[in-house]
């Protein structure tokens, strides 16, 4: 033990870093900031050095090659003892880091740790989100799969709308004309040099802020933040009510992080990892691409903004977002902490919550896509077919060899593109299914060139059929008195 | 002193000048590397006529899927050079060839020649057999290559990936899958 001491006092007296070290860990925190609350960002910053080292790992193994990538993740998948388990924990941990980044930042605010003087710490907590979104993003594409080729066929056409420079960010993204080697070269390098590089030195930043000006106090309703007294008042309650970060609080920190290290790797071994999906092959188009879980909200939105909203929403929407959360604390750097104070602050991580798990949840079964399979996968429900005529029958037919199948349900299978079709008579009469069937509009294509007078025919006698036994189909009021006044014998002038 | 301190200072300042004026004749070049996607495919330097098929591979009035090797290629693309295109062969000579890149974002987009439609399984995006929009959240139709049929050849001018986003026009060579 002696020699222990004495070879750390050896190295001590050239580093000089005891000192700092112990004089960091022991810093005077306000006593209950030693709170269960207070734990994420610490959490975030446990996932990013496993990020960081199973990162390590996999690029043991990995080739950022679009020749080889794919190959290199079945090796890591299935040769590779245990490569799977790595692969899992890294796609687990990206996951995670997503997730505990948000909360972390949820949580800052409605603590208003943004607020004087931490405005700086805020920001840079601003770039970190956009560097961990950026991880995610890239990670995505160097699991070279079909997803990852796709999302950057999306990632492209994003780009090529911004106006003027367009074309040119995309040849720059792609690092060429089209997805290829050089695209995942230079995405190999933005995720495995540029970025972490980012994110090492701007978590450097915001930690050294954290310890200089102090963790955020427990927000007390009536205790406002005034720049003029600020400083002098916190000093006094760290002087008054703190304690020593270590070991008084950090101990829930280190529970916490244990506890999502632990999950990460549960979910790693029960889930196992993500894809690849197929081989990125641009000649096999029968594909349904889908992003990571942390952009399906954004999925979401693509699929069900108007076209002529769309260009303007993506190119000016996310610097409206980066915009508004970077001049936050300049716009509210003062006042009430608490969120007890704050129903403005409250409501707005309600409704930011709410808007992205509804798109999130919408996107995972996205009902805007056509079920390409549908027509020739999923039976029309017996019972529709019961007691038939033949022309209705022969319209059943046109409507799953017509595809209506792939954007219309019946009996709760196919499409959700369109509404479902189980009583589509009481909605429409003849007239109107005519009419749609072969004008289309609403988002319905026009069938009136693909389908001859007969098969329209047959297809509306089909649709006609179908409602519920107790309810009529809907009808034309003065088409029965046409009807009625053709059938009434003509009287003589 | 205060003579041989403007010295040090003069010559620390020459120092940062010096510096800078060698940083900026490295960035140059190396601002010249990472341009480089973007002029080497200046001047249609991307774009090249590449052969599709035989003009009876495709019959009349169908829509079919062709492969073709993008000419641009480099060491490491492996399989994704490898494009495909929709080619509808109108009648005789005429033809229409489409990406298969949706208009919207891109995905990849599936013909139903039973109801006459492409089908996009990415945001919904449907296009009629002429390439015009159906429905969906595309602005317009599909992209379209520009074609030439020689020798009972069909080729067509590729090379770059389409996007929905405007062109830079390029001098004397027509942008492939221009507005159509």
């Amino acid at each position: 033990m002696r020699v222990l001491i004495k070879i750390g006092e050896w190295f001590d007296q050239r580093l000089q870093l005891a000192a700092p070290i112990r004089e960091a860990a022991e810093h005077p925190v306000p006593r209950n900031t030693a709170s269960w609350w207070y734990v994420f960002g610490s959490a975030a910053l446990v996932i990013f050095i496993l990020q960081f080292v199973t990162g390590i790992l996999l690029a043991l193994v990995y080739v950022p090659s679009a020749a080889e990538a794919w190959s290199s993740l079945q090796a890591l998948n299935h040769t590779v003892a245990l490569g799977w388990f790595i692969r899992a924990l890294h796609g687990w941990g990206s996951n995670f880091m997503v997730a505990i980044v948000l909360i972390h930042m949820m949580q800052v605010f409605l603590f208003g740790a943004h607020k004087y003087p931490r405005e700086l710490t805020w920001i840079v907590g601003v770039f970190l989100l956009l560097m961990t979104l950026g991880m995610a993003f890239t990670g995505q594409v160097l699991r070279f799969d079909q997803d990852a080729y796709w999302g950057l066929g999306i990632g492209a056409s994003i780009a090529s709308r911004v106006p003027v420079i367009g074309p040119a960010a995309v040849k720059l993204m792609l690092g060429g004309p089209i997805i290829a080697g050089a695209t995942l070269s230079r995405f190999f390098a933005l995720h495995v040099f540029v970025i972490p590089g980012l994110l090492i030195g701007f978590v450097c930043l915001h930690l050294l802020m954290v310890l200089k000006l102090g963790i955020n106090e427990w927000p007390m309703p009536g205790r406002i933040v005034r720049r003029a007294t600020y400083v002098s008042e916190y000093h006094e309650l760290t002087k008054k009510d703190g304690a020593p970060f270590f070991p008084y609080a950090i101990w829930k920190d280190m529970f916490f992080a244990g506890f999502i290290l632990l999950a990460v790797a549960a979910c790693a071994i029960y889930f196992g990892p993500f894809g690849p999906t197929g081989r990125p092959d641009p000649t096999i188009i029968q594909t349904v691409p889908k992003p990571d879980y942390f952009f399906l909200w954004l999925y979401g939105v693509l699929s069900l903004l108007p076209p002529s909203m769309e260009t303007p929403a993506l190119i000016i929407g996310p610097v409206l977002v980066i915009l508004g959360l970077l001049l936050l604390p300049f716009i509210s750097g003062e006042g009430e902490k608490s969120w007890r104070r704050r129903p403005i602050a409250v409501l707005t991580v309600m409704m930011i919550a709410i808007t992205l798990a509804t798109f999130t949840h919408l996107a995972e079964y996205a009902p805007w896509s056509p079920h390409m399979n549908a027509w020739s996968g999923d039976p029309i429900p017996e019972k529709y077919l019961h007691s038939t005529t033949a022309l209705e029958r022969q319209g059943a037919l046109v409507f799953q060899a017509k595809q209506c199948r792939n954007c219309h349900a019946m009996g709760d299978l196919g499409g959700q593109r369109g509404p479902s079709l189980d009583s589509v008579a009481v909605r429409l009469t003849q007239d109107q299914l005519i009419r749609q069937v072969i004008q289309g509009g609403g988002n319905m294509p026009a069938y009136g060139k693909s389908l001859s007078p007969a098969e329209t025919t047959a297809l509306v006698a089909f649709l006609q059929t179908l409602h519920p036994p107790g309810q009529r189909p809907a009808r034309d009021a003065s088409r029965d008195v046409a009807i009625e006044d053709e059938k009434r014998p003509k009287t003589e002038p | 002193m205060s003579n041989d301190m403007t010295r040090r200072g003069f010559f620390a300042k020459m120092g940062i000048v010096f510096n800078g004026l060698v940083a900026g004749a490295i960035a140059v070049p190396v601002v010249r590397y990472l341009l480089s996607s973007i002029t080497n495919g200046n001047a249609g330097g991307y774009l090249s006529w590449v052969p599709l098929g035989r003009v009876n591979e495709f019959p009349e009035g169908e829509t079919r899927l062709a492969t073709f090797t993008n000419p641009y290629v480099t060491p490491t693309d492996g399989k994704t050079v490898d494009t495909a295109a929709w080619v509808r062969r109108i009648d005789g000579d005429n033809f229409q060839v489409f990406a298969v890149n949706c208009a919207h974002l891109g995905c990849p987009v599936r013909w139903f020649p039973q109801s006459g439609l492409f089908m996009c399984p990415c945001h919904g995006g449907a296009y009629y057999r002429d390439g015009s929009r159906a429905s969906g959240p595309p602005e317009r139709g599909l992209f379209e290559y520009p074609y030439k049929v020689e020798n009972g050849l069909v080729t067509i001018q590729a090379g770059e990936l389409p996007t929905p986003g405007p062109r830079a026009s390029v001098d004397g060579v027509k942008p492939p899958c221009a507005y159509s």
